[in-house]
């Protein structure tokens, strides 16, 4: 009864979802005098489209929680044994569950829209909720046609097939929510661009408007990609954390392309420039979204993977993705030349420097495209295979990223309208001269090796940049203390959470680069043998057998010493899931927060030798400390007081003094 | 066979079976393996995701982890000399499993990397040089197998990209800035139409 209910709840979803979209577009055509009604139809149904899919999303919940196996989903991808934590989070890992996800955080935010855009203009607030109704529209017709969570199967199978083993981990269970919360955050700004083009009007507060969302899609989006290679570091056992890999590459596309809207939309916002620009780079970071859901449901870039092993899905998605995309652009072309340019700058200048983070960001956006893209278009164009893999992409992205992160530090430092380069830079010769002592510091006494050098390098001037700016804007040193606090204090959140999370880039970018010096070590041991790295001694105490309420295993002991003083055990398991006959390594990480010194063990002789993989990470902590720190920076700057006050009555009033100042 | 994805208290007997079994590198049997999707019990292939039918994003992050994880270089496949093991593990890197999705075959531990590491390690111990053991593999298996891919008429396209692409975007970027100068924005004239507007306001 409850998986019907689901079902059903999600048909009127769609019911209401379809008379949303229609009506308030409709009422906004009409305009203000004769649409008012069929707008106001807008809030209500976005709301109600929300609770449906939201009491959908639950009932599907639900069945996972009782573990009712009528139910193909729940067969497919739960097992009664698992800890209830993973069978709740088991509902969003597969297909079915995951695309009924999408559309709850896509409408809930659609209901967001309609709760708080009182503030908007009618047919502006109208519009957007409309063009949200129709994305909702496409995915729910794509849950009810192809990808049914409710369909029931006979006979009842006693026990479920058991979620992945690798997906039942807390890094991985709520990767997923983050991940979804950044696109569908996107498909929000998307919304704001078709609705902007449509109103052929973009001014200050529509910036206003679409920076939020776009912040809170980009937040979500770093922690989601943060727990994801977080995950794959701790779990797959050879310490990496990024592989290049194509569906990896569809969600760092979006970002890519969200940070620079992030960017963009403050020019708008402040400047009124590069609007043309901003609403196209929204288009397209929403299109991405939609590509990375193709490319990896459609499986057309892995044979060997997942989701091939439906067509239809695949073919359904491309034609919501060329639907989304070619009527978004179509819309752009015709209605982009309506919106006027204005706000006159030079190329050095803050706004010139944003359009330098755009280029930057735009074309690594771009380039991890077609690299990633790259294979299928050889197979189509010549039937030849090819890989294209790590080396390509660090060779082909490194130099765009060192450029990135230089420039990154001296952007902030220029003022709106026209700067001096040499004047930032001047106020930067501490910072210099620091990163040039800490070079010939690290090449005579650690590592010649460049790559890692640049790495370093350039995080620390990351992170002197920031302090720079933050210690001139309250004036430290050149002003009193207390003088300095309370500028320190007035700074606007926007400021602060900009600066913070230029620092954090730093800080991920040190992480990186220490991975690049990691010395390993890959022994076969004997139980009380021992081994060294990097200045740790560890002794190799033996396995015994470990289990869990759905797995076995083995698990090692570690005994690891420093100055002959017992500093930690580490106890890195091998697992093995019997329902879905799969293994797992679980590394074992002891972390300093400087340093991880991470162990994997491999298999058992029967004289009790074990293969023992030794990693010390000098830094690798760093790099999710300084994703949740830019996302932490994201949020400083969401709280900021022009984002949380009634903006647009303000910005009318002041609009004209900043005209005038031209 | 069915080797390395057994339970973990898979003897070491086996192993060593498996790595010494003659003829286990011919391109048929990765084949055989790699179209196999029988869950479980062999190499490489029942990619987790195969299987699990992923959400979108566990599986924009799964793919990251590929096969299952345990990745654990055996010392006993490596060279005694550490000069030569480095070789093999630098030309490893740059080799792609290819019963796996993007992994090395130093980070798979599928049968069909673990033959492919055992053929570099046999081809550095019989003195090629590391051009000849990429082209001794390249010739059997195809350019698949190269994680970089080489420069030639078909891929020059990908390997100019990041110029080209990065010089169209600063040529329009110039392109924008120099129509933006300040100079050049004075305000253009009023249209007849504006100025009876202007006139009807300021008569107001």
């Amino acid at each position: 009864m409850i998986p019907e209910l689901g079902h059903y709840a999600l048909v009127l979803a769609l019911m209401l979802a379809s008379v949303q979209g229609i009506v308030t577009l409709l009422g906004a055509r009409l305009g203000e005098a004769r649409g008012a009604m069929l707008m106001a139809a807008g809030p209500s149904t976005a709301i109600a489209q929300a609770g449906f899919v939201g009491l959908s999303f639950l009932c599907l919940m639900w069945s996972y929680a009782v573990s009712d196996f009528s139910v193909a989903n729940v067969a497919q991808n739960s097992h009664s044994l698992k800890p209830m934590l993973y069978k709740l989070t088991g509902t969003w890992g597969n297909h079915e569950g995951s695309m009924v996800l999408w559309v709850f955080i896509l409408s809930f935010c659609g209901a967001l829209v309609a709760l708080f855009g009182n503030n908007l203009p009618a047919s502006l607030r109208a519009r957007v909720l409309g063009v949200l109704a129709l994305v909702s529209v496409g995915f729910l017709l794509f849950i009810l046609f192809t990808s049914n969570p409710f369909e029931r199967i006979w006979p009842i199978p006693e026990d479920g097939r058991d979620l992945n083993p690798l997906l039942q981990d807390p890094g991985l269970a709520f990767h997923p929510p983050f991940l979804y919360l950044g696109y569908v955050g996107t498909a929000v700004s998307f919304a704001f661009a078709c609705a902007a083009l449509l109103e052929g009007r973009v001014d200050a507060a529509w910036g206003r408007w679409v920076r939020p969302w776009t912040l809170f899609a980009w937040c979500a989006l770093t922690v989601g990609i943060g727990l994801g290679s977080w995950w794959a570091y701790y779990e797959l056992g050879w310490g990496g954390f990024w592989f290049w890999d194509p569906v990896e590459n569809a969600s760092l596309m979006p970002w890519f392309l969200a940070t620079a809207l992030l960017h963009s939309a403050i020019v708008v916002e402040k400047r009124e420039a590069l609007k043309v620009w901003t609403i196209l780079l929204a288009i397209l970071t929403f299109s991405l979204s939609l590509l990375g859901t193709f490319l990896v449901r459609s499986g057309i870039l892995n044979s060997v993977h997942a989701f091939a092993n439906d067509p239809d899905r695949g073919v359904f998605i491309l034609a919501l993705l060329f639907l989304t995309v070619g009527a978004s652009l179509a819309l752009f072309a015709w209605r982009a030349p309506v919106l006027a340019p204005q706000g006159v700058f030079a190329p050095i200048s803050r706004e010139g420097s944003l359009i330098l983070n755009n280029l930057l960001l735009a074309t690594l956006c771009a380039v991890v495209f077609v690299g990633t893209l790259y294979p299928l278009f050889a197979d189509l164009a010549w039937g030849a295979k090819i890989t294209v893999g790590p080396p390509f992409f660090n060779a082909a992205t490194f130099p765009l990223f060192f450029a990135l992160l230089f420039a990154m530090g001296v952007g902030p430092l220029l003022p709106w309208k026209r700067g001096d380069l040499w004047a930032a830079l001047s106020r930067l010769k501490l910072a210099f001269g620091t990163v040039a002592v800490f070079v010939i510091v690290y090449v005579a006494a650690i590592d010649r090796a460049l790559l890692p050098l640049l790495g370093f390098a350039l995080a620390l001037w990351l992170v002197l940049a920031a302090a720079t700016d933050f210690a001139d804007r309250i004036r430290l040193g050149s002003v009193p203390l207390a003088d300095s606090w309370r500028r320190a204090r007035g700074l606007p959140r926007g400021i602060v959470g900009g600066i913070i999370a230029h620092a954090a880039v730093g800080i991920t970018v040190a992480g990186i680069a220490g991975k690049g010096i990691a010395p390993e070590r890959i022994t076969l041991m004997q139980p009380g043998e021992t081994t060294t790295i990097a200045g740790y001694v560890i002794r190799f105490e033996g396995t015994h057998p470990v289990s869990g309420p759905n797995w076995r295993g083995t698990e090692g002991r570690l005994v690891v010493l420093r100055n002959d003083r017992e500093v930690a055990v580490l106890t890195p398991q091998r697992r093995h899931y019997p329902v879905a006959n799969m293994g797992t390594t679980e590394a074992a990480i002891h972390t300093s927060g400087f340093a991880d010194l991470y162990a994997v063990i491999g298999e058992t002789a029967e004289n009790g030798a074990t293969v023992v993989r030794l990693h010390f990470n000098p830094l690798a902590p760093w790099i999710w400390a300084g994703t949740i720190l830019m996302a932490l920076g994201g949020v400083v700057s969401l709280m900021d007081r022009r984002l949380r006050v009634g903006v647009p009555a303000r910005r009318r009033a002041s609009a004209p003094a900043a005209v005038a100042a031209e | 066979m069915d080797g390395v994805r057994e339970g973990p208290d898979r003897p070491l007997a086996a192993v060593l079976k498996s790595t010494q079994r003659g003829g286990s590198t011919r391109r048929g049997g990765s084949t055989r393996r790699g179209g196999s999707t029988r869950r479980g019990g062999h190499a490489c292939p029942p990619h987790p995701l195969q299987r699990a039918r992923l959400p979108l994003v566990a599986a924009l992050v799964t793919a990251l982890a590929l096969p299952p994880a345990h990745a654990v270089l055996d010392p006993r496949e490596m060279l005694p000399d550490p000069a030569q093991e480095a070789r093999a593990r630098d030309i490893g890197r740059g080799l792609r499993c290819l019963v796996c999705q993007n992994q090395s075959i130093d980070d798979s531990n599928a049968e069909l990397a673990r033959d492919l590491r055992r053929i570099v390690r046999e081809r550095i111990a019989a003195g090629d040089t590391d051009d000849e053991v990429v082209r001794f593999i390249v010739d059997r298996y195809g350019e698949f197998v190269l994680l970089r891919p080489p420069l030639n008429a078909m891929t020059i396209a990908l390997w100019a990209s990041p110029a080209l692409l990065f010089g169209l975007g600063a040529l329009s970027t110039w392109l924008y800035l120099r129509r933006r100068r300040p100079a050049q924005s004075a305000p253009a004239e009023l249209s007849a139409e504006e100025r009876a507007r202007l006139k009807g306001l300021l008569t107001e």
